[in-house]
């Protein structure tokens, strides 16, 4: 029995799961796919701090997507997430923009935004030289950041786990019943009991609502694709660079990602269907052609790979965050949790922390809290002195598995080994990059494969790419052939 | 700091080769680095036949043709440190690598033979739309699933792009009892050898669909089908004739890219065509005493280019440490003209030309009845009749060293090769 469940591990999730971890209570997460952030929004989003001028003043939306920017520093400190705050510039190229900025230059003063300017198209040049020279002027906002959102993510994961929170992959919630002030959470194998349940499904959170209040909303999908250039053609962005937004969004932005590559998109599409994360031609096309708006020189021959976001759009009212407890006591939704959601999500945790609070959950600090996580060590960024000091420790440190982004098999191990460690090919790569450079795994996957298969003692060919079904190898040489003649002997030919 | 008289990067058959070549030479303190735990490089995938026709006039394996090289180098004592990967190289010419023995160490070098090879161009290069499942691989990938670690990454099969590991795999999947539906090619023409067209798909009655490209795959957690369609002449997809086919896996042979990270690091200036170094006729790169040979300099289709080249490298490199390889004279550019995507060496040094100078090259497209014209300032030094040409083979032209003079006997400014077609 569990004081708190939480469904789903995604950015907002895993905040509540690590805030949480901070109690003496008993708290587990139930994550559907094999990872945390590899399902939904959180593994595919831009990667951005937003500094908070976009959300409507007064709005859940404004009020922790400033505080949850702030809280960012000290986190990234004590998880070791590397994280950058560049700044961000919405690019105004016309005078009818340039009336955009004021309104989101206002809307930034009362939500309480520090560090804001509108500046002139030389200012911006000299931050951004290779913006194009159509430029008219740009808000700057320098709170704005860059972070690896699926690592940040995994740092909260693995700090809540080292502090005692269960983590559980895998496992779909199929049901929710309430009997007697206990939750009862069924999924496909098993059942979990708790006091308090916390629906963080993400694009799924209709779903797990629908499930238990009376009081149904929906979620929509929102699509959007980007695709990702070598770092060959990092150098082109220093900051954010977005353009004016519409109302589908904050439209499409050219960005240096924390690793050094460049980031273009996303596109912005209403889907139908969740599960609908494919890019299109047309969609990429769009990305492409957009983003050449702010910053003409990329060369979209560089890109290295492409993927699509789905961005959780709650069906209510204002378009707003849906976090609070629900008709149903001890049920708490945090849902349609779109963009800023990923910024925001330090402080919905907080939130969440006081809804749990009021709602009559007993919550007694730990003693042997321990905010900080270590991190992989990353051999690319060590000194030669270190590098030699951690070989003589462990060989495994000297033995480089993925040469494009220089990753040992050291790291590999540790990516498996550690608290909610890697299960998979893309668990491995999310954690320290092995396969992320510019061949894609093709010269690292089969060595990564053998070091998964071993680790977690597996079968090689039960090793999978992102958990499921998503094996990679199908069969053992020959057997197809020997299954062929099998089959000729029996029928006697 | 250890030192040696040449390091050379990768036991491929380029490393090998000049190896074994510099030794012969007269410089016996080399040392070979090669990240894997066996020399030989990508040819110990590469079991199938067809390797060593024109250096041994007979059909090896690619492991075999590796070994002649491999007994050599064990022959002469060259050391090779395996399992180690080189992080840098710089333009002093000192190699800084890590093995797990010996931790990071610096290796200085009186020259570098770069012997990198190169490797393929993945999914992303391409953008092929659609879902990101598990089943995606690249035919080299492939190939050392299958031959070297013995599993089948797949049992359904789909492959895009006609170059040779996809269709030698494509022969090999069928060999291993999985069923390959067709290859799709987005140019009008195949980009490998003739040889292997035949002897890897029309023996095996595997299609092969020029002027075709994936559109979409789709599939949540493996692939289960391809859409491809026919393209036009813009290479641009008709939807009508769009088609969809179930598969589990998809192959891409979509071009090699040279392996060349690590000469950036040493400021080896690139061809942006070739992606490998700029080379002159000794092979040497923009940095003096630094060599290239190999697919790190231009991917080959025999690699018995690949071991010619190694010994121009290699050859090279010795002269180099004896001071006989002129770093002043007169020099040609060689260019390519219309018809002609690159010509690799790209700059001549005539006062280093002992007899003549060989150079590579491939055309933009597939002609018939054509010349090779090779002018300068409007002159026509060299015509060679080719009877098909075709950006999947590569073309060899020799140029005797009196040709790059002009009629007043001095050495040319540049010299341009074409396609004439009749």
């Amino acid at each position: 029995m569990y004081d708190v469940i939480i469904i789903g591990g995604g950015v907002v999730g895993s905040a509540i799961a690590r805030e949480l971890s901070k109690y003496d209570i008993k708290v587990l997460l139930i994550e559907k796919e094999d990872d945390v952030a590899s399902g939904g929004a959180s593994k595919a989003n831009s990667a951005i701090l937003h500094a908070g001028y976009d959300p409507v003043p007064g709005t859940l939306k404004a009020k922790l997507n400033v505080r949850g920017n702030e809280m960012f520093d000290e986190l990234c400190k004590d998880l070791d997430v590397p994280m950058k705050r560049v700044g961000s510039l919405v690019a105004a190229f016309s005078q009818d923009e340039v009336e955009s900025l004021y309104k989101l230059y206002d809307r930034g003063l009362k939500n309480g935004v520090k560090k804001m300017s509108i500046i002139s198209a030389d200012m911006v040049k000299e931050i951004e030289p290779n913006i194009n020279d159509t430029i008219v002027a740009a808000l700057y906002a320098k709170t704005a950041g860059i972070i690896c959102p699926y690592g940040f993510v995994i740092a909260l994961a693995e700090n809540a786990a080292q502090n005692g929170v269960e983590f559980i992959f895998n496992q779909e919630v199929m049901s929710v019943n309430k009997e007697d002030d206990i939750f009862r959470v069924k999924t496909q194998d098993r059942e979990y009991f708790c006091k308090y349940l916390i629906n963080a499904a993400g694009l799924y959170a209709d779903t797990i609502n629908n499930m238990v209040s009376d009081k149904h909303f929906s979620i929509h999908p929102r699509k959007g694709e980007y695709l990702i250039l070598d770092k060959e053609e990092g150098y082109l962005a220093n900051t954010v660079i977005f353009q004016v937004p519409t109302k589908m969004g904050k439209g499409i932005l050219v960005s240096p990602t924390v690793d050094g590559n460049l980031l273009i998109g996303p596109t912005s599409e209403d889907i139908n269907n969740k599960e609908f994360r494919k890019t299109t031609a047309k969609g990429l096309e769009k990305a492409i052609k957009g983003a050449k708006k702010s910053v003409e020189k990329f060369n979209e021959r560089k890109t290295i790979t492409q993927f699509t976001g789905v961005r959780a759009v709650p069906d209510v009212e204002g378009e707003d965050f849906i976090i609070g407890e629900s008709d149903v006591k001890g049920f708490i939704n945090v849902a349609g949790i779109e963009s800023p959601g990923f910024t925001s999500s330090p402080a919905i945790a907080e939130m969440v922390r006081e809804i749990l609070k009021e709602a009559g959950l007993n919550m007694v600090e730990k003693d042997d809290f321990n905010p900080k996580r270590k991190p992989v060590i990353r051999f690319n960024e060590l000194t030669d002195v270190e590098r030699n000091e951690l070989i003589k420790n462990n060989p495994a440190y000297g033995k480089i598995i993925c040469r494009c982004e220089t990753v040992t098999e050291g790291e590999i191990i540790d990516a498996i080994r550690r608290p909610v460690g890697a299960k998979s090919i893309d668990g491995v790569k999310r954690r320290v990059r092995a396969g992320m450079g510019r061949c894609q795994g093709g010269f690292c996957s089969p060595r990564v494969l053998e070091i998964l298969s071993r680790e977690l003692n597996i079968d090689p060919l039960d090793v999978t790419k992102f958990g499921g079904k998503s094996n990679i190898l199908t069969a053992k040489s020959k057997e197809y052939v020997i299954n062929a003649c099998k089959e000729i002997l029996k029928r006697g030919v | 700091m250890m030192e040696y008289d040449i390091v050379i990067i990768g036991a491929g058959p380029a490393g090998l080769g000049a190896a074994v070549e510099a030794y012969e030479k007269g410089v016996k303190d080399i040392l070979i680095i090669e990240r894997d735990s066996y020399p030989g490089g990508i040819l110990q995938q590469c079991i199938h036949n067809g390797f060593g026709l024109i250096e041994f006039k007979e059909e090896l394996t690619g492991p075999e043709y590796a070994e002649r090289f491999i007994e050599k180098v064990n022959e002469y004592g060259i050391k090779i440190m395996l399992n180690t990967m080189v992080l840098n190289i710089s333009s002093e010419k000192i190699v800084k690598a890590v093995n797990q023995e010996k931790g990071v160490m610096e290796i200085k070098a009186k020259a570098i033979i770069l012997a990198m090879g190169c490797r393929e161009r993945p999914r992303g290069a391409i953008s092929i739309p659609g879902t990101r499942p598990a089943g995606i691989f690249t035919a080299g990938t492939a190939q050392r699933y299958v031959n070297m670690e013995g599993y089948m990454p797949g049992k359904e099969i789909v492959i895009l792009g006609s170059g040779d590991i996809g269709l030698i795999m494509a022969r090999r999947f069928t060999l291993e009892g999985a069923i390959v539906k067709a290859v799709v090619e987005l140019m009008p023409y195949s980009s490998g050898l003739t040889r292997n067209i035949v002897q890897c798909l029309d023996d095996f009655g595997i299609p092969l669909l020029l002027s075709h490209t994936v559109i979409e795959i789709h599939g949540k957690d493996r692939v289960k089908g391809v859409t491809i369609a026919q393209v036009d002449a813009n290479r641009k997809p008709i939807l009508r004739t769009a088609k969809y086919i179930s598969c589990d896996t998809l192959i891409l042979s979509v071009g090699l890219i040279p392996e060349n990270e690590l000469s950036k690091s040493a400021g080896v200036l690139l061809d942006p065509v070739t992606g490998g170094p700029i080379v002159n006729e000794s092979m040497e790169t923009n940095i003096e005493g630094i060599f290239a040979c190999g697919n790190v300099l231009q991917v080959h289709d025999l690699v018995d280019n690949v071991t010619k080249e190694s010994r121009i490298a290699a050859d090279s490199a010795v002269k180099y440490i004896k001071g006989l390889l002129k770093q002043e004279g007169k020099f040609i550019n060689a260019k390519a003209g219309s018809g002609i995507r690159y010509v690799v060496p790209q700059i001549v040094n005539y006062d280093n030309i002992d007899d003549k100078v060989k150079f590579h090259m491939r055309p933009i497209d597939v002609f018939k009845n054509a010349y090779i014209s090779v002018k300068s300032g409007g002159r026509e030094i060299m015509r060679r009749k080719m009877q098909r040409m075709t950006p999947g083979e590569m073309i060899l032209i020799e140029i005797k060293k009196d040709k790059f003079l002009d009629n007043d006997l001095h050495p040319v400014d540049d010299i341009t090769f074409e396609v004439e077609v009749v």
